[in-house]
């Protein structure tokens, strides 16, 4: 017979009360590590997938995810001179946010090398991927922009072709994927009355040379557009994504490119372990306290909960030992208690955690093997749980059952 | 009722001659003192008392006369400050000096019904007879077979299922009875077991302890204020003072 059942169907509001209780807690720790996954994956997105072998990124920094990176875009013309480079890419990727039909949105641009790369690495679920050089994307679900939606970044406007689901970028925001000269257009987005400024600046800043009274022609050309003065930097990109040959020696020509002073380059595994190593892993330490916490938390209740619940038995249990039931008996009933709670509450926390973490604003990730950690951390705080409440059955004295 | 072949059948009745000499239960010089110097209590005053198989013995007395105390002592869960309890011939407590383990010994050879029938609330009337016997290690199914055999035979079968709450003062009395009968003890301690009870179903609880008493052959000691029903008992004993009276005038029923 199996007394922890009848007890628990003969007290089974609350026990279903508590069990929810439990349940809603170990819910939010399944959560916690849902959230990390998702951060990991969010944060690897397009390192993983952009399919790169090497970034090559500003001399002495660590690349664009980890702080600003800039480097001339005619890097790329270099790096595609070198012997084994089948491919060079500039990397444009930057967050903004605009407001649209009244509320903000706010997405991760991200620049395509325009005509190497249409975007065949970005799964769609619906259109198709970037056919023209400019004012076209591709924009994931998250945004909330529908097939066909006209959305204007600074002077031009743009139209969704294509959408994907589940890309997002290092922040959650969810990626917008641009030809890199749109991405640059809209980093560089400049208010006309800013330029106009600049123009006139520069106008009287030649003006006031000597060979700027002499030469009317700089002068015109100090009051045009940029484009047309040589003399000022290109616009700059934060990395040159590189694809090697597959035969291709990797170490021979990251030796070569080592050499350059002006620039820094690492593997795509590289890349990848300093954006964990950096902008994840204060997150990760965060949610793996708060989830330690949570966890000693629900240690605590379930541990009062058995020891009110085996409060409420002690004349049971007293005439239990007075009618000569083993310990073991007793150490059972309130420990299969505990464990049915745990299991419950577990089980309820994952059907929960099904219908609820999809409406959450950052993407949580429940993955097998932290469901079965958590499972197992489960049971032992159940267990742990039960050890005051079997502590107090111990200390019954049968003639309690007389008092 | 079922015959004597089902009793044996289902372990009551079930004893050999040379057992039947040997006393249900014998206290010694038993003596119990609470506190000590200016507190000090003296609740037992070297008792003796013996009890034979079959024997159904009433304790009367006065509160505070120590009949609780000893009948505690004789069930082996407030140990005596000297003397000794023997039970079916076994030496089981010297003083306060355990000789065997208390619990195991409780659970195969002692049964226990007191003034609340004590009934665990989460378990049918079945069930609470049928955990007496599964914790003594009788399979499900016999323990199942037995413990509806004793409701039968205490005429609750058709509440088996029932709940204590479900169940009235005298029919959860019952089950407690057949919660001390499930193992076949060889001594019933019951302590006011009437108090609760009607004058009428009071008497039935009585009547009943005799019954079993006899077709068991267990030793029954029943502390009790209720006079109405002496004449159910085979010997009265008087305690005052933590004493052992002289026998009185009251005689029970005097089969043994």
């Amino acid at each position: 017979m199996n007394l922890a059942v009848r007890d628990i169907r003969h007290n089974f509001s609350r026990f279903a009360f508590t069990t929810v209780g439990i349940g809603l807690l170990l819910m939010v720790v399944m959560g916690m590590a849902g959230i990390y996954r998702g951060l990991i994956f969010e944060a690897t997105l397009l390192v993983d997938r952009i399919g790169a072998d090497l970034w090559v990124v500003q001399g002495n920094t660590r690349g664009p995810f980890a702080e600003l990176s800039r480097i001339p875009v005619n890097l790329e013309d270099r790096v595609r001179a070198l012997p084994e480079v089948i491919r060079a890419r500039r990397f444009v990727n930057h967050s903004i946010q605009r407001e649209h039909h009244g509320k903000p949105l706010r997405l991760m641009v991200q620049g395509l090398a325009w005509p190497d790369d249409k975007g065949e690495w970005v799964s769609l679920v619906a259109g198709r991927p970037l056919g023209q050089a400019h004012f076209e994307m591709v924009a994931d679900r998250s945004l909330g922009l529908a097939l066909g939606e006209q959305v204007t970044f600074g002077k031009d406007v743009y139209r969704v072709v294509g959408l994907t689901t589940g890309m997002s970028g290092i922040a959650g925001d969810g990626l917008a994927f641009f030809t890199v000269s749109d991405a640059m257009a809209i980093q560089f987005d400049t208010p006309s009355e800013a330029i106009r400024l600049e123009r006139a600046a520069r106008l009287a800043r030649t003006g006031n040379q000597d060979f700027g009274r002499a030469q009317p022609l700089l002068l015109e050309r100090a009051g045009g557009a940029s484009s047309g003065i040589s003399e000022l930097p290109q616009p700059q990109v934060s990395a040159i994504l590189v694809s090697l040959n597959p035969s291709a020696d990797v170490n021979k020509i990251i030796s070569t490119l080592s050499t350059w002073s002006d620039v820094t380059v690492y593997t795509a595994q590289q890349q990848r372990d300093l954006l964990l190593s950096g902008t994840v892993d204060k997150s990760r330490r965060q949610l793996g306290l708060f989830s330690v916490l949570l966890i000693i938390i629900s240690t605590i209740i379930i541990a009062l909960i058995m020891y009110t619940l085996t409060l409420d038995k002690i004349h049971d249990i007293a005439l239990l030992k007075l009618i000569g039931a083993r310990n073991r008996v007793i150490v059972s009933l309130i420990l299969q208690q505990a464990l049915i709670m745990g299991a419950f509450g577990y089980g309820l926390a994952w059907w929960l955690g099904q219908y609820l973490f999809p409406y959450f604003p950052r993407r949580v990730m429940l993955e097998t093997p932290d469901l079965i950690k958590l499972a197992m951390i489960t049971v032992l705080i159940s267990m742990l749980a039960s050890l005051l409440g079997i502590w107090k059955a111990m200390r019954v004295e049968p003639n309690t059952v007389l008092a | 009722m079922e015959g004597n072949a089902s009793r044996a059948e289902h372990g009551i009745g079930l004893m050999d001659t040379a057992m039947e000499q040997v006393p249900a239960i014998e206290a010694i010089g038993v003596t119990k003192v609470y506190g000590h110097g200016q507190t000090e209590v003296i609740a037992l005053n070297d008792v003796t008392l013996r009890v034979a198989r079959g024997e159904v013995v009433a304790l009367l007395g006065p509160s505070g006369a120590g009949k609780s105390t000893l009948l505690t002592a004789m069930a082996l869960i407030n140990p005596p400050t000297s003397g000794q309890i023997i039970i079916g011939g076994e030496l089981v407590m010297d003083g306060e000096d355990a000789k065997i383990d208390l619990r195991t010994f409780r659970r195969k050879h002692l049964g226990f019904v007191f003034q609340k029938a004590n009934l665990i609330p989460f378990l049918t009337a079945l069930e609470n007879v049928q955990v007496a016997l599964e914790i003594n290690d009788t399979p499900a199914h016999a323990a199942r077979e037995r413990a509806m055999y004793l409701l039968d035979h205490l005429g609750i079968g058709d509440r088996a299922g029932n709940l204590p709450d479900a169940l009235s003062g005298g029919q959860q009395q019952r089950v407690a009875v057949a919660r001390a009968l499930a193992n076949n003890p060889s001594l019933i301690l019951a302590d006011e077991p009437t108090a609760a009870l009607d004058s009428h179903r009071g008497r039935q609880v009585m009547e009943l302890f005799a019954q079993v008493a006899h077709e068991s052959n267990a030793g029954v000691i029943v502390v009790t204020h209720d006079v109405r029903a002496l004449e159910v008992f085979d010997r009265i004993v008087e305690m005052e003072d933590g004493r052992l009276l002289a026998p009185s005038e009251h005689t029970g029923a005097g089969t043994h």
